[in-house]
């Protein structure tokens, strides 16, 4: 297809991939094929990418990874568009702050340091991503919830049983309850997750104190279908979690 | 050896002084105590496998019920051969009557020492034969193949299911690995026992089973052949059953084991009495099977900054060196870790791990150094991880390190697809030989940044090896020296499985092991 054959305005209504020009949607990709190098592998590549709905499907590179098992470098021009305008995707709604500001907004608001506790729970043994958020150095330069002045954060790292977790925050009366989950292999994470607000319901506790879960898969959508209060996925700061924290503790004392 | 560092060997050997004195202070807590794994280990050597109808391996029916009665502290080994005298059973029978109810081992009469060590004697020469038959059969197999020139080639299976495992392994050696580890699956640590059999099910990993083992190890040696190259196998004893793993890798003809308490006390919780026990003897089986053992001090990057911190990893190196020499473990098997971890941001970063790997490798000349790849700033961008890797092979073959971890451009996304595999092996041969005599060519600036920064991580070493030597071991990791993370000495997994050895305790195979060489 050259791109004299298409319409370069962008249409909101119908968006497709860009590559050099609007509305080409160039699009690139890598996949194995179970099947031996050839002609006929890369026949099939190419047929599997119109079947992806890609024109002009090339095959740039390939090589046999080992015997039967083809690996394929390609490029297509998607077909395809989606409606931009109509999309609706539910957001933690809370103003994010930054460290002071969030201290500022707990002292006037708040009047006491909020106690959250975090944790990697069932059997994955992760911390990267609570580390991220609580510990004092933080990620990225934005500083962990351990240097916030008005959070008692206490980071209980991995592999933690949700009932010793939930007898934790028992034990130090937590506002907010941090779960990070990493190993997403089988839908282990739901399986865990699920379980936590089970437990927490059972104990009676649910409702008496903000529940967040967090990790690279996990989206706030997916967070409020397994019965949490936020969940934030990549690229999610301290930052985000501890406003989202102090704003939705405020909210709430306000509703009673 | 010139120091293309100007590094101060004198504060090297001092630094090496004070931690064989943090060592020797561990080593005379841990030769006083045994612990349920260590006995489950002994319960093998002497040939006791398998599992009863529930499917509880056999070795922790013998020692659970051991536990039970109170007599732990006299150990497998002297119930076991004691029951040999009074019945003419094999241990393996013992143990299958014991599962059965049918015998009450500790129940019996009690033969005389002499009687007892006799009867167990062929036993225990038969389980040393045993191991040594897998060590030269590893050492004919390296003559006849030849292997990987260094840094060799470290890549992870991670799939669940181990006949799946071996499509990857074969597709990973056909394409330039030299040693293949089976990652095993999440919370095995955790277990206290090894399950039995071939699996196919597992969460980001593969059990650890001596048929898993089996079948790897055999795939292996096959597809060695038909590259005229033989290919490592790698497992992990670290965890909750350090030396039964280890057993198990030595009958199996494992040659590459991660082996380090310190890393079970700070990432896995295990309690450090338990798991400092458990390391002796997994070491000292490794040294004696001629396997290479990892240790784990790249992690403490994880969790704490890779610039800061980076004292802690040496000074973790110089204790894991130690301890591994008093297990009897020779240099050449010590797989010392440390990482190439740094933020990407960080300006002249590279510099500094440049200085960091050629330092290392100073202080360690004759270890094949276990090198690991960035994975702490691996943010899914594939493109810019596979630079960050590419940088990490130019430090690894610019410094001679001994086992480069090959980084993974979707870290931080999937285990490794084959494709992912088959990337970062191309990545690493490309610069391993374009580069290849890179580091014989080039010394550092006096005065220079690379020169002073070796000299600061050693001497921050040295300081807190000195804090360490004067609070002992128990007490630093208390006070988390190590990756920020603190430990209790009584608190964490496994504790219950301590006791101190009573009068009646006999282990022979640490003798013959560390004696036999």
């Amino acid at each position: 297809m050259q791109s004299k054959d298409f319409d370069k305005t962008l249409d909101l209504n119908k968006v497709t991939p860009y590559g050099d020009t609007m509305n080409d949607g160039k699009v690139q990709l890598s996949f194995t094929l179970p099947v031996p190098a050839g002609a006929e592998a890369t026949e099939a590549a190419k047929l599997l990418l119109k079947k992806m709905g890609l024109d002009n499907p090339q095959v740039v590179y390939f090589k046999e990874l080992t015997p039967g098992y083809t690996f394929f470098n390609c490029y297509g021009n998607c077909t395809h568009s989606v409606d931009f305008s109509s999309i609706y995707v539910p957001k933690v709604e809370s103003d994010v702050m930054d460290m002071h500001e969030t201290d500022a907004y707990i002292k006037e608001n708040i009047g006491r340091p909020l106690v959250v506790i975090g944790a990697s729970t069932g059997t994955d043994a992760h911390t990267v991503g609570i580390d991220a958020i609580i510990n004092m150095k933080g990620y990225a330069g934005h500083y962990g919830l351990e240097r916030y002045e008005m959070v008692d954060a206490y980071n209980l790292g991995s592999q933690v049983l949700n009932e010793d977790f939930i007898a934790k925050a028992l034990e130090l009366k937590a506002d907010a309850l941090l779960v990070s989950q990493t190993v997403t292999q089988k839908d282990v994470h739901i399986k865990n997750l699920v379980e936590l607000v089970e437990l927490m319901e059972a104990e009676g506790l649910r409702d008496k104190v903000i529940l967040v879960c967090g990790g690279p898969r996990i989206t706030h959508e997916l967070a409020k279908e397994l019965g949490y209060d936020a969940g934030f996925g990549m690229n999610s700061y301290a930052d985000d979690v501890a406003s989202y924290i102090a704003q939705e503790f405020v909210r709430r004392n306000n509703s009673k | 050896m010139q120091s293309k560092l100007g590094l101060d060997f004198k504060r090297v050997e001092y630094a090496r002084s004070l931690a064989s004195s943090i060592a020797s202070d561990v080593q005379g807590f841990a030769d006083n105590y045994t612990t349920v794994a260590v006995e489950r280990t002994i319960c093998r050597l002497m040939g006791i496998d398998g599992v009863d109808e529930n499917g509880i391996p056999l070795p922790n029916v013998v020692v659970d019920k051991l536990k039970r009665d109170g007599v732990l502290s006299d150990g497998a080994l002297f119930f076991i051969a004691n029951a040999m005298a009074q019945t003419s059973l094999l241990p393996q029978e013992i143990a299958e009557k014991t599962a059965s109810g049918e015998l009450d081992i500790t129940k019996l009469a009690v033969a005389d020492r002499e009687t007892i060590l006799a009867t167990i004697n062929p036993i225990v020469n038969n389980s040393i034969e045993r191991i040594i038959q897998k060590r030269s059969r590893r050492e004919e197999y390296i003559a006849k193949l030849g292997e990987g020139s260094k840094p060799y080639l470290y890549v992870i299976v991670a799939t669940g299911n181990i006949y799946e495992d071996v499509v990857q392994a074969e597709a990973a050696a056909r394409q330039g690995a030299d040693i293949i580890a089976v990652i095993r699956t999440t919370g095995q640590s955790l277990l206290d026992y090894v399950p039995y059999g071939a699996t196919t099910e597992g969460f980001g990993g593969t059990f650890a089973t001596q048929e898993n083992f089996r079948i790897m190890r055999s795939a292996l040696d096959k597809v060695g052949e038909e590259q005229g190259r033989y290919i490592r196998l790698c497992n992990y004893c670290s965890g909750l059953c350090m030396p039964e793993i280890a057993v198990m890798g030595a009958f199996e003809g494992l040659d590459v084991m991660l082996n380090d308490a310190l890393y079970g006390i700070l990432f896995r919780d295990i309690n450090m009495q338990r798991t400092l026990v458990d390391q002796f003897f997994s070491r000292v089986i490794n040294g004696f099977a001629g396997v290479i053992i990892n240790t784990g001090e790249d992690n403490y990057l994880t969790t704490a900054d890779a610039y800061e911190e980076a004292h802690t990893v040496l000074a973790s190196d110089f204790i894991n060196e130690q301890l591994a020499l008093l297990a009897g473990i020779p240099e050449e098997q010590m797989g010392l870790g440390h990482a190439f971890e740094m933020d990407p941001e960080l300006e002249n970063g590279f510099l500094y791990e440049l200085a960091q790997a050629q330092m290392t490798r100073e202080i360690f000349p004759k270890a094949p150094l276990k090198y690991m790849p960035p994975t702490k700033f691996m943010t899914g961008n594939i493109f810019r991880g596979h630079i960050q890797d590419a940088l990490f092979n130019i430090a690894g073959i610019w410094t001679n390190q001994g086992i480069q971890l090959l980084g993974m451009p979707t870290e931080a996304i999937h285990t490794p697809f084959m494709s992912d595999r088959y990337l970062s092996i191309e990545n690493a041969r490309y610069i391993f030989s374009t580069m290849k005599n890179l580091g014989e060519e080039v010394e550092f600036k006096e005065n220079g940044i690379i020169r002073n920064r070796a000299k600061n991580v050693l001497e921050n070493a040295i300081a807190t090896l000195e804090r360490i030597n004067k609070e002992g071991l128990f007490s630093a990791l208390e006070l988390g020296l190590f990756g920020d993370v603190k430990r209790p000495k009584n608190g964490g997994k496994g504790l219950d499985g301590v006791t101190a050895k009573g009068d009646n305790y006999i282990n022979p195979f640490i003798t013959k092991m560390k004696g036999d060489k």
